[in-house]
């Protein structure tokens, strides 16, 4: 990073329209980049600021800088730590009083602001009349309206940007600010360039090793928490400023107002949720039919062209895999993903997703999970991969981790052509239905019994119900394209290089060792010997696991070659097998490698369980 | 308003009834300041829009926004119910 480039961070509070901004900015060019040591996504993007090359860094929503929830703890080390020259703090205006807290924690870091009010048009709605002028004069610096969904007031903050000072700092009760000038001395001397009284109330909130003086002083507050006392004060201040630049009259009560009442009705509820997620996944496979239909001809025409341009021989074989692999990603992602995340990206904006984690919140209460479990469960129907990212939004570790270890049984749409293309065409698409259903039901008696074993310790559900918005489709494509690249950047290249494995695997003719190999699991689960290869292979890429088999028995006409049962098995077997390379990996990334050999094994051992079961029913019908 | 200090669990509310929170009962520091920070801190006025089904989670209004907060989370947290001074 050149030291000349303008280094802006966009701060807010979750769902004060952040994203959209940073959209709006710098378009869709943004970099994701992990914050070391974490997984909470900064976000960085380029924009020119009157006419300068700048750097634009979209933080997590944070509802303070003195939390200690991941999200928090990445944005509070972003600031000190990098120093941007320039901070966008971004407030949802219908909800000014609550914002201003942050505001005044920023106001300690000494970095040049902006404050804007976003969404603007809402506190309309909600009848708050917001006096710009008097903030910009208490605060200290320029204040700008926008409503960054539709555009408007981009240029006014642009032109804002220059005129970005430091804000005034809150002025603490006299026992407080005495007890912050006096840890004042030591913060000094041990940070190089951190603003020292920033220092000092974050060494206070954290209120490990105070002076004895200090806590004697503050203890007269009738509070022991440090923490506690400064989020109080500043709730009061922030409650001050806001009684004197805004005027609240009556909220128009609309439409969206009522539509809470339907929708997140008690019963009526659980109606339209069944009919959204319906939708959903009906429309994901009308339009990804659709797609694969145009699609796949063109690509195989390709693929087989090459294959011929690149003759026989070893090498040959293992490039033309690698191909293979790059095209299925083409063929899995823009057919079914795409769709899929699209029409789930129009879920989330709209604001129904927090809704459906209200409805479901009692029935996963009961399974020991909570209502915002169920965003990577139903994630993990398109890719496993994001389903394992998107845990991020759970705060407990251990919510974290069960939830991520079972969303990876959701047959994502590799292991559902598995399921189609064997159970649906040859048993019928009733007993394919009943897979999903079965699946459905071993998860969550999963969940339950885990939950015995690490019972919750996560405080239960604390989620923000936003009011329902029309989506705008610049934040809508750049989410989808956001879940899209999670897949992109991990499945794919490990889907070129499994690909290409493959191919050398069976031009070195390795098939019969490997077949050797998954014996252990073909001999008890009642399967021909060949079904070993695209068992083993199906870690690599679900999908080929049909394919292969095909392959294997030398026909695609399953049913004179296998028994129903001995398909029920093979399928129910790669439904909860291991899970691929590229989910391992990012199980890896957010759970510890060590946790994710136990999802490995865990999942290998449930899917030889529920093969034998399988079996052993067949045998019996 | 008349403030009525007998305290109850927020989530004995009846939906629509407006009460005063009084105090957090027993979570950690985290979560306090967490509640704190989505306006659910002592002398804030909340309003309970609904209860889920079941023992599932309730839906509170508060400082013009809303909230879900699981049942047994709502048990911990204890308000006054307020009533308007004059009966309509």
């Amino acid at each position: 990073m050149s030291q000349n480039k303008l280094k802006i961070a966009l701060v807010g509070q979750p769902n004060s329209g952040k994203s959209t901004l940073f959209n709006a900015l710098v378009g869709l060019k943004a970099i994701a980049s992990n914050f070391p040591g974490t997984t909470v996504e900064i976000l960085r993007g380029r924009a020119f600021i009157s006419g300068k090359p700048a750097e634009i860094v979209d933080l997590p929503g944070v509802y303070s800088l003195f939390a200690e929830d991941p999200a928090e703890r990445v944005a509070r080390d972003f600031l000190l730590r990098e120093r941007p020259d320039l901070i966008i703090h971004v407030v949802d205006a219908s909800v000014l009083s609550r914002s201003l807290s942050l505001t005044l924690e920023l106001a300690e870091l000494g970095i040049p602001m902006v404050v804007v009010l976003n969404m603007a048009d809402e506190a309309e709605h909600k009848g708050i009349r917001i006096d710009r002028q008097k903030l910009s004069e208490i605060l200290g610096v320029p204040v700008v309206f926008t409503v960054a969904s539709r555009g408007m007031g981009l240029r006014e903050l642009l032109s804002a940007l220059p005129k970005a000072a430091i804000p005034k700092p809150p002025v603490y009760s006299p026992p407080v600010e005495k007890a912050v000038s006096a840890l004042l001395p030591p913060a000094e001397g041990s940070a190089l360039g951190f603003p020292p009284r920033f220092l000092a109330i974050l060494r206070l909130a954290e209120g490990k090793d105070l002076p004895e003086g200090i806590r004697e002083e503050l203890r007269c507050k009738g509070e022991e928490d440090p923490a506690w006392i400064l989020a109080e004060e500043r709730a009061a201040l922030a409650h001050r400023i806001f009684r004197e630049v805004a005027k609240v009259e009556r909220a128009k009560v609309g439409f969206r107002e009522h539509l809470d009442d339907l929708l997140m009705h008690p019963v009526f509820g659980y109606p339209f949720l069944l009919l959204a997620l319906f939708l959903l996944f009906f429309l994901t496979f009308k339009v990804g039919g659709a797609l694969e239909g145009l699609l796949l001809p063109t690509l195989e025409g390709f693929s087989e062209r090459v294959r011929e341009g690149l003759g026989a021989g070893i090498l040959p074989e293992a490039l033309g895999g690698a191909l293979d692999g790059l095209l299925a990603g083409i063929g899995i992602a823009i057919p079914y993903l795409l769709p899929f995340y699209f029409l789930l990206a129009v879920l989330e904006d709209v604001g129904y997703l927090p809704r459906i984690g209200f409805l479901l919140d009692g029935l996963m209460h009961r399974l020991g999970l909570h209502g915002k479990s169920v965003i990577p469960f139903v994630l993990g129907y398109g890719c496993s991969v994001p389903a394992v990212l998107a845990t991020r939004i759970l705060e407990d570790e251990r919510d974290r981790l069960l939830t991520a270890g079972l969303a990876v049984l959701i047959p994502c749409a590799a292991r559902t052509v598995v399921v189609f293309g064997l159970v649906g065409r040859f048993i019928g698409p009733g007993a394919a239905f009943a897979l999903y259903l079965g699946n459905l039901l071993v998860v969550a008696l999963l969940a339950y019994g885990l939950s015995r074993i690490f019972p919750a310790v996560g405080p239960g559900l604390i989620l923000e119900i936003p009011p329902y918005r029309l989506p705008s489709a610049r934040t809508t494509v750049g989410k989808t394209w956001l879940r899209l690249r999670e897949f992109v950047k991990v499945a794919w290249p490990l889907l070129i290089v499994s690909s290409a494995v493959l191919s050398l695997a069976q031009a070195l003719g390795a098939e019969r060792y490997l077949d050797l190999f998954a014996l252990p699991f073909t001999f008890p689960l009642g399967l021909p010997v060949q079904a070993g290869v695209p068992l083993v292979f199906a870690v690599l890429r679900k999908e080929l696991a049909l394919l292969l088999l095909g392959q294997a028995l030398g026909t695609e006409d399953f049913a004179s070659v296998l028994s129903r049962g001995q398909m029920l098995v093979f399928t129910v077997f790669t439904l909860f097998f291991m899970p691929c390379l590229a989910t391992l990996a990012a199980l890896g990334r957010e759970i510890g490698w060590r946790r994710t050999a136990l999802v490995a094994l865990g999942t290998t051992g449930l899917a030889l369980l529920l093969g034998l079961l399988v079996r052993l029913f067949a045998a019996l019908v | 308003m008349d403030i009525n200090f007998s305290e109850i669990p927020l989530c004995n509310l009846t939906p629509g009834q407006e009460a005063q929170v009084r105090a957090v009962v027993g979570p950690g520091r985290g979560l306090r300041l967490r509640l704190s920070s989505l306006g659910i801190r002592p002398g804030a006025v909340v309003r309970l829009i609904s209860l889920g089904p079941g023992h599932g989670p309730i839906l509170l209004e508060v400082d013009g926004t809303r909230v879900a907060l699981g049942r047994g989370l709502a048990r911990r947290i204890l308000v006054s119910p307020l009533r308007p001074n004059v009966p309509k």
